[in-house]
Formats: structure tokens, sequence, C-alpha cells
């Protein structure tokens, strides 16, 4: 799969799954952050998501979670998926009065909704996926008594309980320990073999090469994006690294022409992947 | 014996002697079930001095409906009603839509508001019922006030029961509830919409300035004892009740008035709890053991 990643872009997508994106654009006060981003997250994909700062990885994250207006472009295969979206600064309210149980319940607010019944089913799933994060026997704690470790535990239990096909993820170990880091990426794998398309923003480079088949390089626009050992070159992140982190004050309008980014539905000769570097 | 009986006169004679002091104590125990469970998640979700505000925000509500049917419990409370509605949803539109946050523009409609209050007073109405608005009527509430409070009590233990479980998850984890669910907006509105009836409610008994004493007050003595919400809920109720219990006493045998006594009930219960409660005071002291691991 991922190796016919790049040859695949002139064929006509895969009907089902994926999430492709048509010269996305979105923009801060009519700066853009992410800029004509065109491509596709296969499914079942587990892709990194790499740049330097202010490269629109975060954005890119927002735009998929529909948490962002896009300026231009489209993003096809996401209506008919669940997604779930763990951000990297987390509005948790950490001195609410809640035991962490009950915080990692709202994960099945899928199936219960506002009014649902927990039933003994429910909480079977909740202490089962407590225990896939190695959080079992404190079920109890005040979530105000939880290390920043065992919080981030407690965010993929709730995370499991989503049982989305699409899983976002920013930052998701950046304030954690490695052999919490090991766990959370078992994790992550066992998402993907189940199916689930799993994306993930990354700064530790080590860990992409180590655990992510495939990599988005950002820098607002797509320098690379491919099998990890062909995106993560030298020559690639140069690249990355050339982009003007400000924004340009006198920037000239983008005169960029898209022949399809006004049409409701995609083409059917989609946007090329991205050049995966010769 | 003697002792004992007399006591028991003290608490209960004046309740079973005067049928207005029964009337004050179901008042009291209608807005104690409601009114404290509402202070309840007021604080937690950051909103204690909120509360505050929109009390005086329904001031000119009530006194326009005073200026078009007199002490009429019915305008009045339309009144407030609508003027508290009208400034949480203003505000909430313009925090939600515009660069300010939601103290800003809160703190600029409750000002238009009040003045607008003070103004028509002043202007219009005479001491007398000045002092009414201000400070309530819990010794004289009719079966029209008592059956106006007790369906404001049961709206909001249905309504609250209702919205239990968006209303926690807008106060946890707020990005959360906007991810896996549309009842966002209906969780904030519907709070508010809590707010400003049960704030009406204590305005008839307790008046504009002590109706939110009745909501914070308990929920903050209760948050100095407990970590987990329904028993936090239950016992900000106990509270409030217990203490507008002996504020309702201690003004009919000193002859002091009521609402502030009842007021001042709920805050000897609070400096209390935050001298002698674990999460008080006494949680910054250093103790003189500990555990192994």
């Amino acid at each position: 799969m991922s190796e016919s990643l790049a040859s695949t872009s002139s064929s006509t997508p895969p009907a089902s799954g994926g999430i492709a994106l048509h010269s996305v654009t979105v923009t801060y006060q009519r700066h853009p952050a992410l800029h004509h981003l065109s491509g596709r997250f296969e499914p079942g994909s587990m892709t990194a998501v790499v740049g330097p700062n202010g490269a629109g990885k975060t954005t890119l994250l927002r735009a998929l979670a529909g948490d962002l207006l896009l300026q231009s472009g489209h993003v096809d295969g996401l209506a008919a998926q669940r997604m779930a979206w763990l951000p990297q600064h987390s509005e948790i309210d950490r001195g609410f009065p809640i035991s962490m149980r009950e915080m990692v319940m709202h994960g099945l607010w899928h199936q219960l909704g506002a009014w649902g019944w927990r039933r003994a089913s429910h909480r079977a799933a909740c202490d089962q996926a407590l225990a896939a994060v190695g959080m079992t026997g404190m079920e109890q704690r005040p979530i105000d008594t939880l290390s920043g470790g065992q919080m981030q535990r407690a965010l993929f239990a709730r995370l499991i309980l989503e049982d989305a096909s699409v899983i976002l993820l920013d930052e998701p170990f950046a304030a954690v320990d490695e052999p919490t880091s090991a766990d959370l990426l078992r994790l992550i794998a066992q998402w993907q073999r189940e199916g689930k398309t799993v994306i993930t923003v990354l700064h530790d480079l080590r860990l992409v090469r180590l655990h992510f088949p495939q990599t988005l390089l950002l820098a607002r626009q797509a320098v690379a994006w491919g099998p990890t050992d062909r995106v993560l070159t030298e020559a690639n992140w140069l690249r990355a690294q050339h982009m003007r982190e400000p924004f340009d004050e006198y920037a000239p309008l983008c005169e960029h022409t898209e022949p399809s980014a006004c049409t409701a539905s995609p083409p059917a000769s989609a946007q090329p992947v991205k050049e995966a570097l010769a | 014996m003697t002792a004992l009986s007399s006591l028991f006169q003290a608490v209960a004679g004046p309740f079973i002697e005067f049928n207005f002091m029964r009337r004050a104590l179901l008042g009291c125990l209608l807005l104690s079930v409601s009114a404290a469970p509402v202070g309840v998640f007021l604080m937690l979700r950051r909103m204690s001095l909120t509360g505050d505000a929109m009390a005086h925000a329904i001031l000119p509500g009530a006194a326009i409906g005073y200026l078009a049917a007199g002490l009429s419990l019915t305008a009045m409370t339309i009144g407030g009603v609508i003027a508290g509605l009208g400034v949480a949803m203003g505000s909430g539109l313009v925090a939600r839509h515009t660069v300010l946050r939601e103290d800003t523009s809160l703190a600029a409609f409750y000002l238009l508001s009040l003045a607008l209050g003070v103004l028509i007073v002043s202007v219009r109405g005479n001491s007398v019922d000045l002092l009414h608005v201000l400070f309530g009527t819990v010794l004289a509430l009719d079966d029209a006030a008592l059956s106006l409070l007790g369906g404001i009590a049961v709206t909001t233990l249905v309504a609250g029961a209702l919205l239990f479980r968006p209303l926690v998850l807008e106060c946890l984890d707020p990005g959360f509830l906007r991810r896996v669910s549309a009842l966002s907006p209906l969780a904030h509105y519907g709070f508010l919409g809590l707010l400003v009836i049960n704030l009406v409610a204590g305005f008839h008994a307790l008046g504009t300035l002590m109706a939110v004493g009745l909501m914070v007050l308990p929920a903050a003595t209760a948050r100095f004892w407990l970590r987990s919400l329904l028993p936090l809920i239950l016992l900000a109720s106990a509270l409030a009740l217990l203490a507008s219990a002996s504020g309702l006493l201690i003004s009919y045998h000193a002859d002091w008035p009521t609402s502030p006594t009842i007021v001042l009930c709920l805050g000897v219960a609070y400096l209390v709890s935050m001298l002698l409660a674990p999460f008080g005071l006494r949680a910054q002291q250093r103790s003189s053991s500990h555990l192994q691991a």
C-alpha cells in the first residue's frame, strides 16, 4: 500500500475509506497556514505529521476535525467516518470533582449520548479500556491527583472507548515518559491493525522512524509525503527548514490556479500526491 | 427536661405557631433544592461572580414590571426573566462571536442593565417598594409566590437532570463536548436559563442583593468537604436548607431582618468549614506523619 502511494495518484482513488485532501488552504487573517495541500491518507494507514514550528501541523488536524473553515479546497472521505481527536493542550479542567473512571466513561458518548442509561456492558468496556492503558486500580482517583502521564493514559482509554475510525493525535507524547509513550505507541499500532486511520503530529523524529510507516513532512505545503524512510531525508528536512516562520506582511496575492478547487465534487483525476522526492 | 422542652419551643415553636413562618420555611426549602445545585455548577464553571452580575441584571426587568403593574408577582417575574435572559443571551453571543471574553461582555451588559434599573426605580418608585425589591419578602410569601417557587424548583430539577451529562462535560472538557455532540450551546444557554429563573425565585424571597447567596455560599462551603459531584450537590442543598432555617429562627427571635440573617448563617458555615474542613486551610498545613508509599 505504502509503496504504491506515489504511483496511484493518477489512477482513480479507491472508493472506500481514505481521506483525500484537494488543494486545501487554511488562512489566519488571509495568511496561509496550510497552502494548497493535496494528497490522501489511505484507510488503515498510520501517518506521522512532522515539520518545523509554524508548519501548520495542528492546523491540518483542526481542519480535518472540522474545527477550522477551509479558505479553499475540500476534504473527501470524512463524512461517513467517526473521528476522535486528542488535542495537544486539552481544555480539561483538572480541578473538576470527578473520578478518572467517570471521565473516561464519556468516551462512550457515541453509544450513550446525553441520556443513555449506563449498563454493565458499558462499565465492562470502560474497565477493559483502563486495563489496556495500565490504569487498573486507579479508577476512583479524582482527576486532580493524576500525574501528566497518568492523565494521558486516561485520555487514551477514552479514545479506545470512542472507537472512531479516524484518530487524530496532536503531540501525544509531548509530556510523557519513555515507558508511557512505549505503551501508548503499542496501542496506536494496534488501532492501525484494527483498520483505523491514525494521523499523529510528532516532533520526535526517532519515534517517527521507529514506529510510523507513513510520514507527511509539512512546511505549510507538503514538502514530502509517503513512506517514512523516503520522506525523512536530510535534503527534505533542509527544504522544510527553509520555510519563513513569520508571515510576510507584504506578501502578494496567491495566484495559484486550481482547476477543481471550487467544484463541489472531486474530479476524477485528483491532484497529484506531493512529490515523494526523487 | 425543661431545658430540652424550651429548646424545642424555641426551634419548633415559631413554625407551629405562625403560618407565615411555615410558608417562609417552605419557600426556603424550595429554594434550597433548586438554587444550591445551580450554585454548584456555577462554582465549577468558575461563574460565581457571573451569578452576582446576573442578579443585578434582573433589576430593570423587575422595575419595568413594577412600573407597569405595581408590586405584582407575575409582572415582576416576567420582567426579571426577560431582562436576565436578554443579558445572558446578549453577553453569550458577544463572547462566542467577537474578540471579547465572557467576563467582559457580561460586565458590559449587566452594567447597562443595572444602570437602567436604578434609573427606573429611583425616578418612578418609592423607597418602601425599593426595599422590597432589594431585600425580598420571605416573611410574606403568599400562595402565588410559593407556587412560583415550587414551579421553578421542579423545572430546575427536571431540566438539570436532563442537562446533567452535557453540563458536566461543558465544565470538564468543553472541547470534547463540542466534538462529540451538538449539545454544547444547549448546555450553556440552558444553564444560563436555569440560573436566571433561580435568581428570580431567590429575588422574590431574599431580594436581588441576597439571591445569589443561596447559590454561591452553600456550593463553596460544600467544596471544602467533598471532591465528588453528586455528594457535593446534596450537601450544598442540605447546607442551604439548614442555614435558611437557622436564619429564619434567629431573625424571629432577635427581630433582625431575615434575608441578611440567612446569608450570614451561610457565611458562618463557610468560615467554619474553611477553617476545619479537609480541603480548606487545613490542607495547607504540614501534617505530622506520612505514609510509606
